[in-house]
């Protein structure tokens, strides 16, 4: 294309995000439903889920927002301190 | 038209391929790249965006970068609906007839600065889907009031709460008689992915505006965004609906909320936000009339 | 055939085939928008046209078809291009090649149709290529060299061309056309190679640059824009040889070359300005006219060259920079060794015919005799003597 100044897509387009959070996610998969709201409301898309429907985060890039917690019926996402 | 070869939406048949990368410069909890990383999912990869100046265009992040894995073309806070309409009109005399235009754009280059050029195309029937995330103010230049704030709320440039009530731009888009116009709220993903479909599936002008809860500018903790956009659907303050085809429809929970007593207490969605600490019992007594006017005025377009 | 200067800008785009055009009517450039809705309404187009709401929505609109690789078109004037004034900048800044014709009229308030120069020059820092035309002729020519200046690779940057309120937009004169054939063989069908809106080669454009980034991406601009000069020239020669009429590039000298007195020029009145020459050289004057027909690139090497060993020269600026003076006036002074004298005149329509320039000329010389300093002069105003 045109030498123009065009961006490209890349994770991290705001920097690495991840180090912006004081309290990070953790899964407890023993209590995963796998209802995957966890994954439908994270607004950064890093919820991932898998093909047996397990999920998982990549933290690189989480905020730390707390909303997979907050969503999750069973209770299987607890914001723990990282800072 | 209608639901011909229309097949809804759900959690599981939402693609997994993310179009909206992570590590963008979104606020933590924000509710209108939460709705853009879904919507996109529904969009496909053949959608070109178009963004006004707004938190959107802020989010992309710095050059050489961007989130987006689709095209975005940034331009002056007035201009979105003018510029789709140049696009579309560049596609169709390239004879490209299967690519989505799509304006994503704040209230404030919606509801005021951006009107004009969004009545103009929905006037001329410029073949685009317009997406207003409506985060309620003008939040990327700091939580300044726009026409969309609604009555109570205390934005920078209203401190002690904003006298005159939010601007009906849903309402304004169905004077236009365009094909479609809908309100969606980003606590409800898969009924705003069933709107964008349909949206999509209609020549013309279509019309979403989108409940979009801020964190810091409603003045609430980040991982309440979800909760927030519940309550103010389930307060009945947020109608969810789409109005195509002459007449209304309630879609979601807004469908058993149109009786009274069914609805939540207002106070439940005001006293989550920080903006509304200022609305007395009169303010809240001013604010709940509005909205019964509001279910009045919905309900009577749901005539059959 | 006959036409106005609006009718032969029409038939120039025509020619061109631009591919979408977004305009709003404004007095006077109506009937360019109105000839063009003809033409695509009766087939003879293929153009798509968006009966904007704005001049803001209009180049907004022309910016969108561009970025996606089509040829783009606008008209407009005065009011209309201050409005649209924030959408020519960024049309400017991001490279886009929208070719627009403005016939330039007077600001307001207080309301005027007629002519002024400064609604043109108000946008002269936006990266245009700006082109005056002098005839409608060259209106028509104009208008397809536009198209291939701006979609040179290496330009890739708009072109506004202007034409005189009424003395030039609505005046008859002979037009001659190239032929369908012709303007094809000059102008092929936009390949589209400027775009940056592709679904194929995803791309975000126009996201946050730093402070580390931004002056690379203006000097790109500025580079490519003062690149446009070789480029306007070869356009212009070229369209001599298809054309087989000789062709105005950046100035155009009229008996310059031994002048005691040169008036500089822009627009159509220097058709009267040329007969003035005409009329002092029968008397013993050796007056000339030098016709700036591209303000941006500001032809500097050029207009320095024909004013050359010239002790007198006259520029009439019909236009004004308030707490400055005439913008041509000064633009030229600063690239020639005498100062020249900066006569403000015709603004609102005021009239400016022969007996004006040859009034000026003579009152150029009167003052260089003299040695006089004044050197802004209103010309025309009420309480002066008439001129001649």
């Amino acid at each position: 294309m045109v030498d123009a100044p065009l961006s490209k897509a890349t994770e991290g387009a705001g920097g690495l995000t991840g180090m912006w959070r004081i309290k990070r996610p953790e899964v407890d998969s023993s209590r995963c439903t796998k209802c995957h709201l966890c994954w439908l409301f994270c607004p950064e898309g890093v919820v991932r889920r898998g093909s047996k429907g397990e999920v998982w985060v990549v933290y690189e890039f989480c905020k730390g927002c707390g909303i997979c917690a907050e969503v999750c019926t069973p209770r299987a996402i607890s914001m723990v301190r990282e800072v | 038209m209608g639901n011909e070869g229309f097949k809804a939406f759900t959690l599981k048949s939402l693609t997994d391929e993310e179009y909206y990368l992570p590590g963008n410069a979104a606020c933590p909890g924000c509710a209108a790249v939460m709705a853009l990383r879904i919507g996109l999912k529904v969009l496909g990869p053949r959608t070109i965006v178009v963004v006004p100046a707004c938190c959107m265009s802020v989010v992309q992040g710095y050059y050489p970068k961007t989130p987006s894995k689709v095209p975005i073309f940034n331009t002056a806070f007035a201009a979105s609906a003018a510029t789709g309409a140049g696009i579309r009109a560049a596609l169709d005399i390239k004879g490209i007839r299967d690519v989505n235009v799509v304006c994503w754009a704040g209230d404030g280059g919606t509801a005021d600065i951006g009107i004009q050029s969004l009545s103009g195309a929905a006037e001329r029937g410029d073949d685009l889907i317009y997406v207003c995330y409506d985060n309620e103010a003008y939040m990327n230049t700091g939580t300044q009031r726009s026409g969309s704030t609604p009555e109570g709320a205390r934005t920078t440039t209203t401190i002690t709460g904003k006298s005159e009530w939010k601007k009906d731009v849903p309402g304004i888009m169905m004077a236009h008689r365009i094909p479609y116009v809908a309100t969606a709220c980003t606590s409800y993903p898969i009924d705003f992915a069933n709107k964008l479909r349909r949206a999509v599936s209609m020549k013309g002008t279509s019309y979403i505006h989108l409940l979009s809860p801020c964190p810091p500018g409603w003045r609430y903790p980040a991982e309440k965004t979800v909760e927030v956009g519940k309550l103010a659907v389930e307060t009945g303050a947020w109608i969810l609906y789409e109005w195509f085809e002459g007449r209304c429809r309630l879609t979601g929970p807004s469908i058993g909320l149109a009786e009274r007593s069914k609805r939540r207490p207002l106070e439940q969605y005001l006293e989550i936000q920080g903006r509304f600490s200022n609305a007395d019992p009169s303010k809240i007594a001013e604010m709940r009339r509005r909205i019964d006017e509001e279910w009045e005025r919905i309900l009577g377009l749901c005539h059959d | 055939m006959f036409a106005t200067g609006n009718h032969a800008v029409a038939y120039g785009v025509k020619a061109a085939r631009a591919e979408v055009i977004a305009a709003y009517p404004i007095t006077p450039q109506t009937q360019i928008i109105e000839k063009l809705s003809e033409f695509i309404e009766r087939g003879e187009m293929g153009a798509k046209f968006l009966r904007v709401e704005s001049e803001h929505s209009a180049m907004a609109a022309c910016i969108g078809a561009s970025a996606c690789g089509a040829r783009a078109f606008t008209a407009t004037s005065s009011q209309g291009l201050l409005y649209m004034s924030e959408m020519v900048f960024w049309a400017g800044l991001g490279s886009f090649p929208v070719v627009m014709a403005v016939v330039t009229r007077t600001l307001a308030p207080p309301w005027s149709i007629w002519n002024e120069h400064t609604d043109i020059l108000s946008q002269r820092d936006a990266g245009w290529i700006t082109i005056m035309c002098g005839s409608v002729q060259e209106a028509y020519d104009t208008a397809i060299q536009a198209f291939r200046i701006a979609e040179d690779r290496r330009v890739r940057q708009p072109v506004m061309f202007g034409l005189d309120a009424f003395s030039l937009s609505h005046t008859s004169e002979r037009l001659n056309l190239i032929g369908q054939e012709g303007a094809d063989a000059y102008l092929p069908a936009p390949e589209g190679h400027w775009r940056v809106v592709d679904v194929q080669e995803p791309a975000t454009f126009g996201n946050l640059v730093g402070p580390e980034r931004m002056m690379e991406i203006r000097y790109s601009v500025k580079r490519r824009v003062d690149d446009s000069a070789g480029v306007i020239e070869e356009a212009a020669s070229e369209f001599s040889r298809i054309s087989g009429r000789a062709q105005t590039g950046l100035v155009e000298e009229y008996r310059t070359s031994d002048a005691e007195v040169i008036l500089v020029v822009v627009g159509a009145s220097s058709g009267d300005a040329k007969d003035a020459a005409d009329l002092l050289r029968d008397e013993g004057i050796r007056a000339g006219v030098a016709r700036l027909r591209v303000i941006r690139p500001f032809p500097a090497e050029r207009i320095g060259a024909a004013l050359g060993g010239c002790r007198n020269v006259a520029v009439v600026d019909i236009d004004y920079s308030f707490g400055y003076g005439g913008i041509i006036g000064h633009e030229v002074a600063s690239v020639t060794g005498v100062r020249p004298f900066n006569y403000i005149a015709g603004i609102g329509g005021r009239d400016l015919g022969v007996r004006d320039f040859a009034g000026i000329a003579r009152d150029a010389l009167r003052r260089g005799e003299a040695g006089d300093e004044r050197r802004e002069i209103w010309w025309g105003m009420k309480d002066s003597k008439p001129s001649l």
